[in-house]
């Protein structure tokens, strides 16, 4: 009787933005103590009690009532910041005599849905301890929740299934609806992805990396076989061989795809970076990554790690200004380093990008200048200004601090991307930002490589590297032979003549014949390019690097070797380093 | 919901005492619930009333309660300053229907 009237007079639950807290107190409530109006006044503490309904429930006639037991209820519209916990914890006394539900306001569901969005996939929980994690139901209310699930087991028969815990949630009145259906759909989705996760398998990289080298082996093997196909003239052989090189070439792929890795995982960890090194530095810094979902090698990735921090560093100490010095600036007071990466023909790309105070070139060129590193009358472009950062011992900082401005660090950068045959370029703008590109190559086991006779060499160049070959005809040509350049197309291109660059003795006859086939082959690392004149061109070979040992490592110009078919030694072209010569 | 006692119904009046609380609960509701029921009708003034619980206000809902099922009037008069705080708390002057008077030096506590 007393609850038909409260529907009415219940404040309405959907039009609110209040808490809604019902509260029922049991019949031995004020015998074991309890003054459910203590517990209203400590309720208004917490908050501002909008409307409140008293009403008494389970009431007998008059004469039976016993008045020292309890049958007060109350309906409270609860307006309040606190979140369910605490609410849950004014009534904590009264828990074992008084029946609470407590249903969180309007916009705390979508507070609640956010923070479900965020919960890691990672781990397959129950509906319950979702819920209770995001805070939208209290352990209690769980707790009895079960409960009653459990109570109704047991009642029914056995066939019956037990009701879900969701619906007597809701029926209970302690959480809405959406949030129990958002909880259910991310339960749903972290079993998909924990499940996903169950189809891998982990791998000892050693192993990853013996399988690579065989097929290494098997790739130089197959060319072998090729090559003795085709000179033995076995000809009812050549379908199967092509047969066979198709599929080396397919697992050679496959196998160096199962070292790829993204390098989000790398990237995210220098969140922690940023925010130690922005609070230690009382700046404001927001890390902003993209392209995560690029993959690289492995192997790669490792050795990116330390070259990554230490840019990142720099543009976190040096980049990035106080914020007072920003606002001045009329930039806003944070600061945001941009981490970026993609592919590019054959290469990663990866970017750190700050919009902090940029490269002081004109310092750069003064302390250069001190050094002995350049003359003080030397004409020099922005771009090799701006590569005298690399230069060991330069710092443009004047004082060293324990983040970074010892000097020692951007030479020891360029060294550790290029020994991975990569090269870094940096661009800046005073009060702009600086902006560091970093191109790697995807992997360091087998490439696709283009191959170039220069005398009676062979070298390989990374077939992703060469833009065109063009025949050198030197009426159609404006070659320069001083400076080394060549008009292609009305665009000056610098070349490099590999025969004379590798001073090949020229045994063939002193007749200009081979000269009228020579090629120019097109380089492109970069922006920049560059023509290598060659003898001959062979086209696509699969190449297995093989690194040069301890002797050559110093070699410039040259990156590795490789083993043909034949069983000679290719050298493999550093294109980066030839391009920097052909431009010299 | 407010029945207007007829004019000729002869109201009882009584009073409460300091303490409406559970410590004297059983045995007022006794006195109160015996006198409801041999009136016509009850005028309780609650003037002296310095302290009261929980008991004591489901006290008065039962007595309520009972005056709107036996279509018997039930006037509250002379709300004290603890009564009025408590029925400001649980919004419950509406329920009783009884004009309270809030005297010109009350403070809200």
């Amino acid at each position: 009787m007393a609850n038909s009237r409260l529907e009415k007079d219940s404040p309405s639950e959907a039009s609110s933005d209040f808490w809604m807290i019902s509260l029922e107190f049991g019949a031995d409530a004020l015998r074991n103590g309890l003054d459910p109006l203590s517990f209203l006044r400590y309720l208004g503490t917490l908050g501002e009690i909008d409307s409140i309904v008293t009403y008494l429930h389970d009431m007998p006639a008059a004469d039976e009532v016993d008045a020292e037991s309890c049958y007060l209820g109350f309906r409270i519209a609860f307006n309040s910041d606190a979140d369910k916990k605490s609410i849950e914890n004014v009534f904590e006394f009264a828990r074992d005599d008084c029946d609470i539900r407590i249903l969180p306001p309007r916009s705390k569901l979508e507070h609640y849905l956010e923070l479900l969005n965020s919960l890691p996939e990672t781990e397959l929980n129950r509906l319950g301890d979702i819920l209770v994690n995001i805070g939208a139901i209290t352990e209690t209310e769980l707790g009895r929740a079960l409960g009653s699930q459990s109570e109704q087991e047991d009642d029914s028969s056995e066939e019956a299934e037990p009701r879900p815990l969701g619906e007597i949630l809701v029926e209970r009145q302690v959480v809405d609806k959406a949030v129990v259906d958002g909880a259910l759909k991310k339960q749903e989705k972290t079993r998909e992805k924990v499940a996903q996760e169950a189809k891998y398998i982990r791998v000892d990289a050693d192993k990853l990396g013996h399988l690579i080298n065989l097929v290494g082996e098997l790739v130089i093997s197959s060319a072998a076989m090729k090559l003795q196909v085709e000179t033995g003239g076995h000809h009812e052989m050549e379908e199967v061989v092509s047969g066979i090189e198709h599929l080396v070439e397919e697992i050679r792929d496959n196998a160096l795809q199962l070292r790829m890795v993204q390098i989000g995982d790398t990237f995210s960890r220098f969140r922690r970076v940023v925010r130690d090194v922005s609070k230690s530095l009382g700046k404001e810094i927001d890390l902003v990554i993209t392209g995560g979902e690029t993959e690289l090698d492995k192997t790669v990735v490792e050795k990116i790690n330390d070259p990554l921090t230490h840019l990142i560093r720099n543009s976190l100490d040096h980049g990035i200004e106080m914020p007072e010095v920003r606002r001045s600036k009329g930039k806003p007071p944070t600061g945001t380093v941009h981490l970026n990466a993609y592919h590019d023909s054959g290469h990663i790309v990866i970017q750190i990008k700050d919009d902090g105070a940029g490269l002081n070139i004109d310092r750069l060129r003064a302390k250069a200048e001190a050094m002995g590193k350049i003359q003080p009358d030397q004409q020099m472009s922005k771009q090799d200004l701006l590569r005298l950062i690399f230069e060991p011992g330069l710092s443009t900082k004047e004082q060293a601090s324990d983040l970074s401005g010892r000097g020692v660090g951007m030479d020891v950068v360029k060294r550790n991307i290029e020994a991975l045959r990569g090269n870094v370029e940096v661009d800046s703008e005073i009060d702009q930002g600086t902006t560091i590109t970093i191109h790697l190559p995807l992997t360091l086991a087998i490439i696709d490589g283009f191959m170039v006779g220069a005398g009676d060499e062979n070298y390989i160049i990374p077939l992703s590297m060469v833009g065109e070959c063009v025949e050198m005809d030197e009426g159609g040509w404006e070659l320069d032979k001083e400076r080394r350049y060549v008009n292609l197309r009305g665009e000056v291109l610098p070349y490099l003549r590999l025969r004379d660059y590798f001073k090949i003795a020229d045994d063939r006859s002193e007749g200009q014949t081979h000269r009228s086939h020579e090629s120019l082959v097109v380089v492109r690392s970069g922006r920049s390019k560059a023509g290598f004149v060659v003898d001959e061109l062979y086209g696509e070979l699969q190449t297995v690097i093989k690194p040069l040992g301890k002797v050559f490592e110093r070699l410039q110009g040259i990156s590795g070797a490789t083993v043909l078919g034949t069983g000679e030694v290719a050298l493999i072209l550093d294109v980066q380093a030839l391009i920097g010569q052909a431009s010299a | 919901m407010r029945k207007k006692a007829p004019s000729s119904v002869e109201l009882t009046s009584m009073s409460l005492g300091e303490e409406v609380t559970i410590y004297h609960i059983a045995q007022l509701k006794e006195d109160l619930l015996g006198k409801f029921n041999q009136s016509q009708g009850l005028e309780l003034d609650l003037s002296g009333v310095q302290e009261m619980d929980s008991a004591g206000v489901q006290l008065l809902m039962l007595l309520k309660r009972e005056s709107e099922e036996k279509a018997k009037p039930l006037h509250l008069i002379n709300h004290s300053q603890p009564v009025v705080a408590i029925f400001e708390l649980l919004d419950l002057s509406s329920h009783f229907g009884d004009p309270l008077v809030i005297p010109a030096e009350w403070q809200k506590s």
